[in-house]
């Protein structure tokens, strides 16, 4: 009678996506990583890909996450997750492929094969995690660091004149004709998570449908190398940051126009 | 000279296109590669011919964007190969290490070139140490076959695709502009697998099994340590079971040479002559460069009275025939860094030598 009612009266609404590994994962509290690879998984699940995905881990500190995610993954040298995705998806291009990568991986050593893959039209999805810092390797400055930030190898602050200017990805890869898909999101309220995810959906389709490179960027926090609790660095990401990097759809092909 | 097997016509070839034929018939249907010179006749012929049979060729924005396309196919199950020179195999290295790290394999060929820097294009045998040495981070190994005639160019093509399926390890071709460019007749000869077709290890996607995971990352103090002793054990395998090397009038030789690829190429006709001139004058040639036939040349040192030791650089091999003898006093070195050495030359140096320790002509035919 018990069990029936609770049949009856209860219905399962949440649980762990089946792409993701039940284990605990090492980034630190208040990073925005978890978040990330939730709507991944979540993605990879609504489209039922799990079985024919194929991640390519960065490096930095999202290279552990095949440890999390429960699909085939190979790991890149750092900054050339875009180029070994390449040659997964030209060996096999009826297979879901994405990359995952930081801003030191992908906006400085990887700015080469990440133009190169998207001026290719490399049908592939990127995601690109930016949280202005490196930090895996203690928090130094990212070609993506806020102008007068303060980073264990900008410890004055960020200044132009030595270090140039923060680099925006999304609107850069916009511009190339490769791109079928470039947003920036953030992931600081509830509201932004959905619209990352709706996103990050999109992304995937243009890959599914065939239509080219796709890549969406997503404003991340790092609490620990900010030197910030989790929700001032939220805040940040609100204000300070998404004010440099305004969130936004940059490109969306609506049809596949170099078949 | 090769009797012709039935059926199959010899060709005039040029080496670097043997490469091209030797790959396609082993069954590699992918191909990336960066313009350099003196190599460019293998992506304009793959460019060519991939595409008509189902092959994928892709001109990569660098060699270090090539190198990793390479990873990615390699880590997908395919037979996959490119080919640079010098300046592009340096900026390769920090790929093969992640490949020889995460087990995975390839064919990389270096028809190099003279250097360091940009060095020049002139043939040259001055990446024998970032070959058989190993350029990348971390202390790995790969074989490394060199070919002296378009015919090797075309079978150890062959070879090189089963021993890296075979180790799971990138495998080197090392050539140079000479071997590369020259035509000669050569025959195709069919290609017979060593190896396993079925790749249990290639991320396809986890259909019906667990998931996958290629990577070189071992964070633990153990497990870097016992991966590190495992591979050490496959390369102690390749010293054991890969050795090659082709002898020539090794029998009471009182001078033998020892030279590889070109240089090989070019002693064999002095040897002819210094023959015909009566001087007892015999080859070991090192078909593997790594692993290096160290045995077979302590055992021809031991038993000649001299060794002269031919390269087209400034003594790179000559060291690891240094470390394969103890008879160090036998040994002599002509070295042409960036340059063909002439059988003239060479017959010159043959000829000084033997009167140098009294090895009188006699009848050696």
């Amino acid at each position: 009678m018990k069990n029936k009612a609770k049949e009856k009266f209860t219905k399962q609404v949440f649980s762990r996506p089946r792409s993701l590994v039940d284990v605990s994962t090492h980034y630190c509290p208040g990073c925005h990583h978890g978040i990330a690879h939730r709507i991944l998984a979540e993605t990879i699940d609504h489209f039922d890909l799990r079985e024919k995905t194929i991640g390519v881990a960065p490096v930095g500190c999202a290279v552990l996450m095949y440890d999390y995610f429960d699909v085939d993954f190979v790991e890149a040298p750092h900054g050339r997750a875009p180029a070994v995705a390449t040659g997964v998806k030209r060996a096999q291009p009826d297979r879901f492929v994405f990359t995952y990568q930081g801003d030191g991986d992908l906006a400085a050593i990887g700015t080469s094969e990440i133009i190169h893959a998207a001026n290719r039209g490399e049908n592939l999805t990127v995601l690109f995690i930016n949280n202005t810092t490196y930090g895996m390797t203690g928090g130094q400055m990212a070609p993506t660091t806020m102008l007068g930030q303060k980073t264990s190898t900008s410890p004055y602050g960020r200044d132009y004149r030595n270090d140039g200017y923060p680099i925006r990805i999304a609107e850069m890869l916009a511009t190339l004709e490769g791109t079928a898909f470039s947003a920036r999101v953030a992931t600081s309220t509830p509201a932004q998570i959905r619209k990352a995810k709706e996103a990050v959906k999109k992304a995937f389709d243009m890959q599914i449908r065939e239509m080219g490179f796709s890549i969406v960027e997503i404003l991340s926090t790092c609490p620990t190398n900010w030197g910030m609790k989790p929700l001032d660095a939220q805040k940040r990401v609100l204000g300070e940051i998404s004010g440099y990097y305004p969130l936004g759809v940059y490109k969306e092909r609506k049809q596949a126009d170099f078949a | 000279m090769t009797p012709e097997p039935v059926g199959i016509k010899r060709e005039l070839m040029k080496g670097n296109v043997a490469i091209c034929a030797g790959a396609i018939t082993a069954g590699c249907r992918f191909y990336y590669g960066y313009p350099i010179t003196p190599q460019n006749d293998i992506p304009e012929y793959l460019s060519a011919h991939l595409p008509a049979i189902g092959g994928t060729f892709l001109q990569a924005e660098s060699e270090v964007a090539t190198i990793n396309y390479i990873l990615g196919t390699s880590a997908s199950g395919k037979r996959v190969m490119t080919s640079s020179s010098g300046p592009g195999i340096s900026l390769m290295q920090e790929g093969l290490s992640y490949m020889a790290g995460s087990e995975l394999p390839a064919v990389i060929v270096n028809i190099s070139r003279s250097g360091p820097g940009l060095g020049g294009i002139a043939p040259s045998q001055g990446d024998y140490f970032q070959a058989t040495k190993c350029g990348g981070h971390g202390g790995y190994r790969m074989p490394v076959l060199a070919p002296h005639s378009v015919q090797e160019m075309y079978s150890l093509t062959m070879l090189a695709f089963d021993l890296a399926d075979k180790y799971r390890n990138p495998v080197m071709i090392l050539g140079d502009a000479v071997i590369g460019q020259m035509k000669e007749p050569f025959v195709p000869t069919p290609y017979v697998s060593t190896v396993p077709e079925e790749k249990p290890w290639s991320l396809t996607g986890c259909a019906g099994r667990p998931r996958r995971i290629i990577k070189s990352l071992h964070l633990k103090d153990d497990e870097i340590e016992a991966h590190n002793w495992k591979l050490h054990r496959k390369y102690m395998t390749m010293r054991e079971e890969e050795v090659r090397y082709e002898p020539t009038h090794l029998e009471g030789a009182g001078i033998v040479i020892v030279a590889f690829g070109t240089a090989a190429r070019i002693s064999k006709t002095a040897i002819q002559w210094a023959r015909a001139e009566g001087l007892p004058v015999g080859m070991l040639r090192p078909v593997t460069l790594f692993p290096f036939p160290s045995r077979e040349v302590d055992e021809a040192v031991s038993r000649a009275d001299a060794v002269l030791v031919i390269e087209m650089n400034t003594g790179q091999m000559l060291e690891d025939v240094l470390i394969s003898t103890r008879h160090h006093d036998k040994i002599r070195f002509l070295g042409k860094p960036c340059a063909i050495p002439t059988p003239e030359e060479i017959l010159q140096e043959i000829r000084s030598l033997a009167g140098e320790i009294g090895v009188k002509a006699g009848n050696v035919r």
